[in-house]
């Protein structure tokens, strides 16, 4: 928005405390995650500025818990499996609704989304009321389980985006040009619907390392994730050790964020490049 | 053939998510209306209640039925669960029945009617009475009416709970009201900071709109745990201000309402901001120009042209945080007090502490409903999906 060179002194100074306003706001968002990372380099114990001075004890602590390595072991077994199985479920799922329309299909695709409109705390009460009784609650099956259905409807949306900017004429191109179905989707469509697939398994490994309440729930002493002990850590005594994983998890998070917006960029120029 | 293919192809998932999610919801929730815990224990009553009218007390076969029955689940070891689902409904009949058992009159003894109410004069009321027909299943209102602090009277007549009892709508009430002011901050905050990016050229936008989606990838924990280091009484805010000279004494800023409110509002933003951002950019400068050029002045412009149009982002963004708040259970656990806890702290309550699953499936429902329901007028508003964050 560029102000006009005859704007009045009062649209002047709406426009100052528009940006003022914004930059609060951009403040406000970020600073909170900015402000921790420096306390996880203390050479103290203290929860606030001034350092007395740098170390890395904290990080050192971390590395050699056995409250948090564990965990870290199990949030990343558990998000790996669960990645897994919720990417491969959500893609065949998001190419059947992709391919043609089928009775009950409204239905479907309503379940399909549930797991991202259910209030966490709902799905983790059902979860541990029946897979208590299943024989899965204090396992970590049980939590891979659970975890994949939160995530898969993410793998379902992203994937259901990248197939509706596909050409289908592609896939009859191929055919005409001789080629079986089975490889026209692996020479043509795949390549094309890939970034989309990826995509949707950070955004399912995003789901499941950051997922606490299920985990609070379901998992037992041998399956604590870092979530579960990040919430127990905070509740019961906050340490400088929780700044260091937090700020393990917010390099974590940047990393997905920029390999997702990175696919999205280039899954765009490669639609538009053969538009 | 395609139409199968496209079937088939859905079905895993589908199935899986059946089996994995919809089912066992759905088997918690039925428990919010299912009675199964006093039937199997106490047949013989529930038998002899049948023809009982309600009104006096039931003749002398129902005492001799419930001293029959209680023996009988003393000798199982099933009277726990009866007396559970019975003290849910009447203050102290858990107590009630175990004292009762423990001195349960001699087999063959008669007049059972008044060995009972020498044993506890509850057994002389037709509440004691009328809670046990009530619990006899297969379906109960029980949990429902309790959820909205009501109950039953000996007579089935619907009343209000004892004040000293009610809890819940205080609860209910407390959940609409945090999501709803979380809501409207967010909204106050998020407009004018949507409106002025939605101005400004895309490449100085789109950087900015990378620093907003940084927090809304960063683990909701994180951000939780950067609040309760901030706001602590040693924390860095305290610190901060102390410093300036503004505060003689720490501010108390943490597991109360106020960090309730901040640590919501600033997980929330950004789903307020993003939608917003993009109805905005659709709206065409030239609309603008041309009612500049038609000599409206600028608040004009923004009343009469820009706020008409924003109103779709404003309905979105305020539904998503809206829903989402609702459902917030970590966050006020973690930086809230006892009288800051919403809906899913008290089902976590239910469930985990208490084993009361009627109880913790009703609230669920309860929950579920509201976020159904306004979930579908979202999609209708907006036809997007929602990213879980919370």
């Amino acid at each position: 928005m560029r102000l006009a060179a005859n704007a009045t002194p009062g649209q002047r100074l709406a426009y100052a405390a528009l940006w003022a306003h914004l930059a609060l706001v951009m403040i406000f968002l970020v600073a909170p995650i900015v402000a921790i990372a420096p306390l996880s380099f203390s050479s103290g114990s203290f929860l606030y500025y001034p350092l007395p001075g740098l170390s890395l004890r904290w990080y050192a602590d971390f590395f050699t818990s056995e409250f948090w390595l564990p965990a870290l072991a199990n949030s990343a077994i558990v998000g790996v499996a669960a990645t897994a199985l919720a990417t491969t479920l959500g893609t065949l799922a998001a190419l059947g609704l992709w391919l043609a329309p089928f009775p009950g299909k409204a239905i479907v695709v309503a379940v399909l989304l549930a797991p991202m409109v259910v209030p966490i705390i709902v799905v983790a009460v059902g979860v541990y009321f029946a897979f208590a009784q299943a024989g899965l609650a204090n396992t970590r099956l049980g939590l891979v389980l659970a975890h994949t259905a939160l995530a898969a409807p993410f793998v379902v949306v992203t994937v259901q985006a990248t197939l509706a900017g596909f050409d289908r004429s592609l896939m009859r191109a191929a055919a005409s040009l001789g080629a079986p179905p089975a490889t026209a989707f692996r020479r043509v469509m795949l390549p094309l619907i890939v970034p989309g697939v990826v995509s949707g398994a950070l955004f399912a490994f995003a789901t499941s390392f950051d997922e606490v309440v299920v985990a609070f729930f379901l998992a037992g002493p041998g399956q604590r994730t870092l979530p579960r002990q990040m919430f127990a850590g905070i509740n019961e005594n906050i340490s400088l050790t929780i700044t260091a994983a937090a700020s393990l998890l917010v390099i974590l998070s940047i990393a997905l964020m920029a390999a997702v917006e990175h696919l999205r960029r280039r899954g765009e120029r490669l639609r538009l490049g053969r538009r | 053939m395609r139409k199968a293919k496209a079937a088939l192809l859905v079905a895993p998932l589908f199935l899986f998510l059946l089996a994995s999610f919809v089912g066992p919801i759905g088997a918690m929730l039925w428990r919010g209306a299912a009675d199964p815990e006093v039937a199997p224990v106490l047949p013989r009553t529930l038998a002899a209640l049948a023809t009982w009218d309600g009104r006096g007390l039931p003749g002398e076969a129902a005492f001799a039925a419930l001293a029959a029955d209680i023996r009988q689940a003393r000798a199982d070891g099933t009277l726990a669960s009866a007396a559970t689902r019975l003290n849910y409904d009447v203050n102290g009949f858990r107590s009630l029945l175990f004292s009762t058992g423990r001195r349960l009159p001699a087999e063959g003894a008669t007049d059972l009617a008044a060995a009972f109410k020498a044993i506890a004069p509850a057994w002389g009321e037709r509440e004691t009475w009328a809670a046990i027909r009530r619990a006899g299943g297969p379906v109960t209102d029980l949990y429902l009416l309790n959820a909205l602090d009501l109950r039953r009277d000996a007579d089935g007549a619907i009343v209000a709970t004892p004040p000293d009892q009610a809890v819940f709508r205080t609860v209910l009430v407390r959940t609409l009201w945090i999501a709803l002011v979380v809501t409207v901050v967010s909204l106050a905050l998020g407009y004018p900071a949507a409106y002025l990016l939605a101005r400004l050229p895309e490449r100085l936008a789109n950087p900015l709109l990378i620093l907003i989606l940084v927090p809304f990838w960063t683990s909701l924990l994180v951000r939780t745990a950067a609040w309760v280091v901030l706001l602590q009484r040693e924390g860095v805010v305290n610190a901060f201000l102390a410093r300036l000279g503004l505060t003689a004494e720490p501010l108390p800023m943490i597991y109360n309402r106020f960090a309730v409110y901040v640590a919501m509002v600033h997980i929330l933003l950004p789903f307020m901001i993003l939608p917003l951002y993009s109805v905005m950019r659709g709206i065409p400068a030239a609309h603008l120009r041309a009612a500049a050029s038609l000599g409206a002045r600028p608040l004009t412009v923004f009343r009469r042209v820009f706020l008409p149009q924003s109103a779709a982002g404003v309905a979105a963004g305020s539904l998503l945080v809206f829903i989402q708040a609702l459902g917030y259970y970590v966050t006020p656990a973690l930086v809230g007090g006892a009288e800051d806890q919403m809906i899913s702290y008290f089902i976590a309550f239910y469930a985990s502490r208490t084993i009361n699953w009627g109880m913790a499936a009703t609230l669920s429902l309860l929950l579920v409903a509201a976020t159904a329901a306004l979930f579908l007028v979202y999609r209708r508003l907006a036809g997007g999906h929602m990213p879980r964050v919370a």
